[in-house]
């Protein structure tokens, strides 16, 4: 596509096909929230620096502040507005309420984002920078939780209410936690 | 952000024939870098050449114990690999101490090799910055100088490499695949970073168009006692002040093979050479590694905002070491 050239790309988002019309350097974030009108996703730094940003992409997480829209067509896109099922919370959510796992909440929606990517990776036995033996998948301990939630920021600080809701759900049943 | 041109690669030889024919383009893969550059006016493409639908996904054993991992392999899916964690340690801690989860699962290891210093300098359009613009000038020298280099810098830049991965691979002498308008090359990581005297703004031997496609790690059975220790200024998800990579091998009381590089300290990986012969031979003593950290810091250089590096690069290296012999010692 050429430089200033409107395209149109499909995403499919929380289950739904949706064409939008972006140019090459529109992120995924603005495409989320400018085009498809999904405004869950929060934009903080715009740098990759604060996690606020977090959706999946394929059940993985990322910032979508620095993915080009058009790098993701086809892809599937699940948002804070897709994790809930029928006015039914996710778990994640639940339990973050319950804990006081945040304060203003600007920053929620990527946390919790960021925490059903994060027990997806170790659910499939990924170690973190804290894991003693690399080789081995541990127990999620609250300073694997931590270390492994290290990219999302939390400038209320509301670490402790979020480190307890995470822990919660991981030691919980998994079967509650995928949802498409 | 500017307005660029994007195309999406179909093939390797391609995609560098397409790069070759367009000036001022730039290969997009995982974008975690590049995407900001862009956005702050440090890069301005007129054509972005997104590499991440090409084939180079695979980590295939080589004969001998070595890995060959494809560039767009993303660094989560590096670090999360059972024969890199099995056989390489170093490398897998080395990338669970770079950036975020977010951030590892979209970045690829060809682009972590070239991702550009995060001197806030370089980063910053109304300072002088040699590196972002020749002749300007380094602001960093008299500036705010704490991530900065006390090793192998130069009056023109002090900047580091920010990679935490480079050091691993450093520390396991990897090779880089590179193809290029020419056809394919091999190029070592010690060989792929120059240094920054005279030309700062080119940090690799690199030639336009060329892409990286693989690397390799040679087959090592000692890197099993292997680690990448990170000291930074906060906990997690922060560049490195000082990191050492390592391979530490203890055979009847003496250092059998040794493998150690630096990261946070210089422009480049730092291959520790000086320390490397030092230790060789030697009983692996608290003496023995601290004076080898010191044979390698004989020459650092700490600047106003920077003079605890040394020192702090002397006992991370110290640390490093205790904890590689107390393992090697009990297995």
């Amino acid at each position: 596509m050429l430089a200033g050239e409107v395209i149109d790309i499909v995403l499919v988002v929380n289950g739904t096909a949706r064409v939008l019309p972006v140019e090459a350097r529109v992120s995924l974030l603005d495409a989320l929230r400018e085009h498809a009108g999904l405004t869950g996703t929060k934009k903080g730094c715009n740098q990759g620096a604060c996690g606020a940003c977090t959706v999946l992409v394929d059940g993985r997480r990322i910032v979508s502040c620095l993915g080009l829209a058009v790098q993701y067509s086809g892809r599937e896109i699940t948002t804070i507005e897709g994790l809930s099922a029928g006015g039914t919370p996710h778990p994640l959510q639940a339990a973050f309420i319950r804990h006081d796992g945040f304060q203003c909440g600007y920053c929620t929606p990527g946390q919790i984002c960021s925490a059903v990517g994060m027990l997806a990776e170790h659910r499939a036995g990924s170690a973190s920078a804290v894991t003693a033996d690399v080789a081995a998948s541990p127990r999620l301990s609250d300073a694997e939780i931590r270390e492994r939630m290290s990219g999302n920021l939390c400038r209320c600080a509301a670490y402790n209410g979020i480190v307890d809701a995470i822990r919660e759900v991981a030691d919980g049943p998994a079967d509650g936690l995928v949802r498409r | 952000m500017r307005q660029f041109s994007y195309v999406a690669a179909a093939g390797v030889s391609s995609a560098v024939d397409l790069m070759a024919r367009m000036p001022g383009a730039r290969y997009l893969a995982g974008g975690t870098n590049l995407v900001d550059l862009i956005r702050e006016g440090v890069e301005q493409p007129v054509m972005l050449l997104d590499v991440t639908a090409l084939p180079l996904t695979g980590i295939e054993e080589l004969p001998g114990g070595g890995l060959r991992i494809g560039a767009l392999v993303r660094n989560s899916d590096l670090a999360a690999s059972p024969l890199v964690r099995a056989r390489f340690p170093v490398v897998a801690r080395a990338v669970l101490a770079g950036a975020s989860a977010q951030i590892r699962n979209m970045a690829t290891t060809g682009g972590n090799l070239l991702q550009r210093t995060r001197c806030g300098y370089f980063y910053d359009l109304a300072e002088a910055c040699n590196k972002r613009q020749p002749g300007s000038g380094c602001a960093a020298l008299g500036g705010f100088n704490r991530m900065h280099a006390v090793l192998g810098a130069s009056d023109t830049c002090i900047a580091v490499h920010p990679s935490d991965l480079a050091v691993a691979l450093a520390a396991l002498d990897a090779v880089v695949e590179v193809t290029g308008p020419d056809g394919t090359r091999r190029i070592t990581l010690a060989d792929l970073y120059r240094s920054p005297a005279g030309a700062p703004d080119r940090e690799t031997v690199l030639q336009y168009a060329d892409l990286i496609t693989a690397v390799e790690i040679p087959g090592l059975t000692d890197a099993a006692n292997s680690d990448y220790r990170k000291v930074r200024d906060r906990a997690s998800y922060a560049f490195a002040l000082v990191s050492v990579a390592a391979v530490l091998r203890v055979e009847d009381n003496q250092v059998a093979h040794i493998r150690l590089a630096l990261g946070g300290v210089a422009p480049r990986p730092w291959r520790a050479h000086s320390a490397e012969r030092e230790l060789l031979g030697l009983t692996p003593t608290e003496d023995s590694f601290r004076a080898a950290a010191e044979a390698e810091l004989a020459s650092a250089t700490g600047r106003r905002h920077s003079a605890f590096k040394p020192e702090l690069a002397r006992r991370t290296i110290v640390a490093t070491l205790r904890r590689l012999a107390t393992q090697t010692g009990a297995s």
